[in-house]
């Protein structure tokens, strides 16, 4: 059976928003061409309300209203401006690279949704990666899901007379309650957390059956709005073996039996299969593995990562100028340069007024801001196994590799940290520090032996890099093991659940998304370390083979990378 | 506007409404940390209180939202004010979005002024209209760094001190901070966490049942607000009466050394670090001790608030899947199963 066609579902979609109210809005995943195009401009045709564009760099000035600064001064009073959000009124607000978009940005236009503005938003997602997209604050809230992409152009129909919607509008607003059951049911079973989806899902069923020319709600429009609502937002597919008898004639007391919570009968005659059935055709086959991928990613994207690491950060670093702008941005005026700047035009000014004013005249052009621009700063953390094996053979190349490495490090400024794993756990000889000298010294200083507490040791290293990130550092971890772990993170020896814990830590480092670098410093290059190579998604380089400047050369790159 | 979700409508999340409601009745155990997924309910929940509590009373027109029985000297507002303008207005739920400047916070020279009239006045940020309510943070592990450190201190001593821009200006911002967020993108500092004082974790309903009456609710809130507003006016009635018992009730409430012994007991086998947690823990027991209406404080109490109190302050296992609240709940049971049976 051939899936029904996105296209058609799509402008199902346009007809929908511009019948429906509460539905947030839309969410459009598509690249900018043709298609697009043609369907910006259908559901341009369908909106009623005016349809305003949102600049995603907008400030809030003009989003929320406020200071209409240039009007003030040339006029001497306050003057107020409306914001876009007030000013689209019930319309429709588009935003284009929304995956651009401010968490931020998306933070505000989501609490003037919450708060039971009118207006909807059709968001323009243009990511091409998985973890490009658009912020889930915002698409939690808007209704419909959508994708474009791999869709081949073609001429679209003209949108339903204004006549046709205005009677699904009406239908609509004379439409009965419509039970939830349903919904729900297939909400649970697609494993999505979000309660607002299935109202969601409600509200476009509602609309569908509306548009259709119906008074209820039916099947087919529940399996569309489970197309449009539920399918793009599942976590997990229901199993596809599911074997469930035909359905049984439903029972008037359902409600107090709580522990049949599998019973598929709603009351309201549309079954959970209906939606579940309709979600599970519209999902690719590959969609578990990509749903993974991308809830993997979104957790360690730097982008996500809380507090004020960001790169936005104008409050603090080095100040950067005095440039004209507007201190209601994320810049904060700087009076006296702008009184600087006023200054010598005041005799010119005065002139232009019959009777000139007390104060100064300041003009918009006049406003300095002050800029601080925070350099991000490295920091390179080195763990280093000095256990009885590595003692052995290969511990004082990794030191000559270490030392090179700081010298680099040196003269670029990062910051280095020093991690030894040896004996029963693993040990922070340094804290992050710019002092060579000292690295230099700790370093000579490390006697090697005893046992490899890899799991410890890369725990300590997590802890750091975490509270590195968390000052707006970026932290890049070098490590120098051959991988052969035999304490485990209790500090218990025995390789197998040494060996374990190793792999289990490696896992959560994984999900911290941090540059890494394993150097094998065995004999040979051997398998525990590819393995843990692997286990920590790092870049695996076997000492044998380099040489210092190589080594010096990888983490040039992962550190130049970011 | 239309009138928020009635706080009595919301199906489940019990732990939440009840940290919600011991900050309402003693707003110095300190903030609440709500950590879940989207859409479960978590900002629709500090709305819904917030507009249920007892009407405060202010000096009209003051942005400060200062008490008339208790003038700020250094306040304009109330100075100028003729004596006895007082009105009642709801308790203050301001929002604070992510991406908002210090400025808008703590408030800043109010330009508007200074460029047009030349003069040097202050213009009240959100902390002054916060105070005497609450601040809802929604994605506060998004927020900017300074921000939250900011907003803390601010919180902590009940003061927001403002010196920037040739301004000098003190005013008192005593608000409950509520925080919410999910803890997939990204994580609070622990010094942060701990300056919370409950934290709960919350999820979408794992019952059909319950999760069909959710939608059913707001389904018809979204139908016609007012109407379903009214259909819930008995029960908000009831909890307005149970919150403004408990907060002349809370001060009397007594705890017996016992309970207190085993509140350290039950902080020093976690390992929370500080006093913090037990301060916390002792307030938030007396609290949830008036909310039953009850002058002492039993071990039951204890119990019941530890989860809540205690969560965030644990060191964190990396590798510990199930998480700090099995921790804190098997430390419950090993040091107050006894009492709690006995």
């Amino acid at each position: 059976m051939t899936g029904p066609d996105p296209i058609s579902d799509a402008l199902l979609a346009a007809q929908i928003l511009g019948v429906g109210s509460r539905l947030g809005g839309l969410a459009l995943r598509a690249r900018a061409g043709p298609l697009r195009s043609a369907y910006l401009t259908y559901l341009r045709d369908i909106a009623a309300a005016p349809i305003r564009r949102l600049p995603p760099g907008i400030d809030d000035a003009r989003l929320l209203g406020g200071l209409d600064l240039a009007e003030a001064l040339s006029t001497g009073r306050p003057v107020h401006a409306r914001g876009l959000l007030d000013e689209v009124g019930a319309g429709t607000l588009i935003l284009p690279m929304a995956e651009r978009a401010a968490s931020g940005l998306a933070a505000r236009i989501g609490a003037a949704l919450d708060a039971g503005a009118g207006f909807s938003v059709v968001a323009l997602d243009e990511g091409v990666e998985a973890e490009e997209h658009c912020p889930a604050a915002l698409t939690d809230r808007l209704a419909l899901h959508l994708t474009l992409e791999g869709l081949r152009a073609r001429p679209l129909p003209d949108a339903p007379a204004p006549e046709v919607l205005g009677h699904a509008r009406r239908l609509l607003a004379a439409m009965p309650p419509t039970p939830p059951e349903a919904f729900v049911e297939a909400a649970a079973a697609l494993g999505i957390a979000s309660m607002r989806a299935p109202l969601l899902a409600l509200e476009v069923a509602r609309g569908a059956a509306a548009i259709a020319g119906r008074d209820n709600v039916a099947a087919e429009d529940a399996a569309l709005a489970a197309r449009l609502v539920l399918a793009p937002r599942a976590t997990s597919l229901p199993p596809a073996d599911e074997t469930q008898p035909a359905p049984e004639p439903p029972a008037p007391s359902a409600p107090d039996d709580a522990e049949k919570t599998q019973d598929p009968t709603p009351s309201d005659g549309i079954p959970a299969e209906v939606l579940l059935e309709a979600a599970r055709a519209s999902l690719p086959p590959d969609v578990l593995a990509k749903l993974r991928a991308g809830a993997a990613a979104a957790r360690g994207s730097p982008g996500s990562r809380g507090g004020g690491a960001g790169p936005g950060g104008h409050r603090r670093g080095r100040p950067q100028g005095r440039p004209p702008g507007d201190p209601r941005g994320p810049h904060r005026l700087d009076l006296v340069a702008t009184l600087r700047t006023a200054a010598p035009w005041q005799p010119l000014r005065r002139k232009l007024f019959a009777d000139p004013p007390a104060h100064i005249l300041i003009s918009k052009s006049d406003i300095r801001v002050r800029r601080h621009r925070q350099r991000r700063e490295r920091l390179a953390l080195f763990l280093v196994d000095a256990s009885g094996s590595t003692a052995m053979g290969r511990l004082a190349e990794a030191k000559g590799a270490i030392e090179l490495l700081l010298a680099e490090a040196y003269v670029r400024r990062d910051h280095v940290a020093l991690i030894a794993m040896r004996g029963a756990a693993a040990e922070t000889l340094l804290p992050p520090t710019r002092s060579l000298v000292q690295t230099k010294r700790r370093l000579a200083a490390l006697p090697g032996g005893g046992g490899t507490p890899l799991a410890s040791g890369l725990e300590a290293a997590l802890t750091l890099a975490l509270g590195a990130r968390r000052r707006g550092r970026d932290p890049v971890l070098v490590v120098l093991t051959d991988g052969k772990a035999n304490i485990a993170r209790d500090g218990r020896p025995g390789r197998a659940a040494a060996r374990a814990d190793a792999e289990e830590m490696a896992r959560v480092l994984r999900g911290a998304a941090l540059p890494t670098l394993l150097i094998d410093t065995s004999p040979r290059p051997q398998r525990p370390a590819a393995e843990l190579a692997a286990a920590l998604d790092a870049t695996y380089l076997p000492l044998p083979r380099a040489d210092a400047r190589g080594i010096g050369q990888s983490v040039g790159a992962l550190m130049a990378a970011p | 506007m239309r009138p928020s979700f009635p706080f009595a409508a919301i199906v489940g999340q019990d732990e939440m409404k009840r940290a919600l409601m011991l900050s309402a009745v003693d707003p110095s155990i300190g903030g609440v940390l709500v950590f879940g997924d989207r859409g479960t309910g978590k900002s629709t929940a500090v709305r819904a209180l917030a507009a249920r509590l007892p009407e405060i009373s202010v000096v009209a027109g003051c942005p400060y939202n200062n008490d008339p029985a208790a003038p700020n000297p250094d306040c304009p507002h109330c100075q100028d004010a003729p004596l006895g303008r007082k009105k009642k207005v709801a308790t203050p739920v301001i929002a604070l979005p992510l991406g908002v400047t210090e400025d808008r916070v703590v408030g800043a020279l109010d330009l508007e002024r200074a460029l047009t009239r030349g003069e040097k006045a202050f213009e009240p940020g959100l902390l002054a209209r916060a105070h005497r309510g609450y601040l809802y943070i929604d994605e506060v592990n998004l927020l900017e760094d300074h921000i939250v450190d900011l907003l803390l201190d601010v919180a902590a001593s009940g003061q927001n001190v403002v010196e920037r821009e040739g301004l000098s200006v003190r005013h008192p911002a005593q608000f409950v901070i509520v925080g919410s967020g999910n803890p997939e993108e990204g994580e609070l500092r622990p010094q942060l966490l701990d300056r919370f004082g409950l934290s709960v974790e919350i999820g979408s309903p794992q019952n059909i049942k319950a999760r069909i009456d959710v939608i059913r609710r707001r389904d018809a809130y979204e139908r016609d607000p007012a109407g379903f507003v009214k259909s819930y006016a008995r029960k908000t009635g009831a909890l307005r009466r149970k919150i403004s018992a408990a907060q002349a009730l809370v001060a009397e409430v007594v705890t017996p050394d016992a309970v207190l012994e085993k509140a350290a007991e039950l902080c020093i086998a976690l390992g929370a670090d500080g006093l913090r947690g037990e301060l916390t823990l002792m307030r938030a027991a007396r609290a949830m001790a008036a909310l039953d209406a009850k002058t002492e404080v039993e071990i039951a109490h204890l119990a019941a608030i530890a989860p809540s109190a205690l969560r965030h302050r644990l060191r964190r296992d990396p590798l510990d899947e199930a998480g700090s609240t099995a921790r804190v709940l098997r430390t419950v049971d090993a040091v107050l199963g006894a009492a709690k049976t006995a």
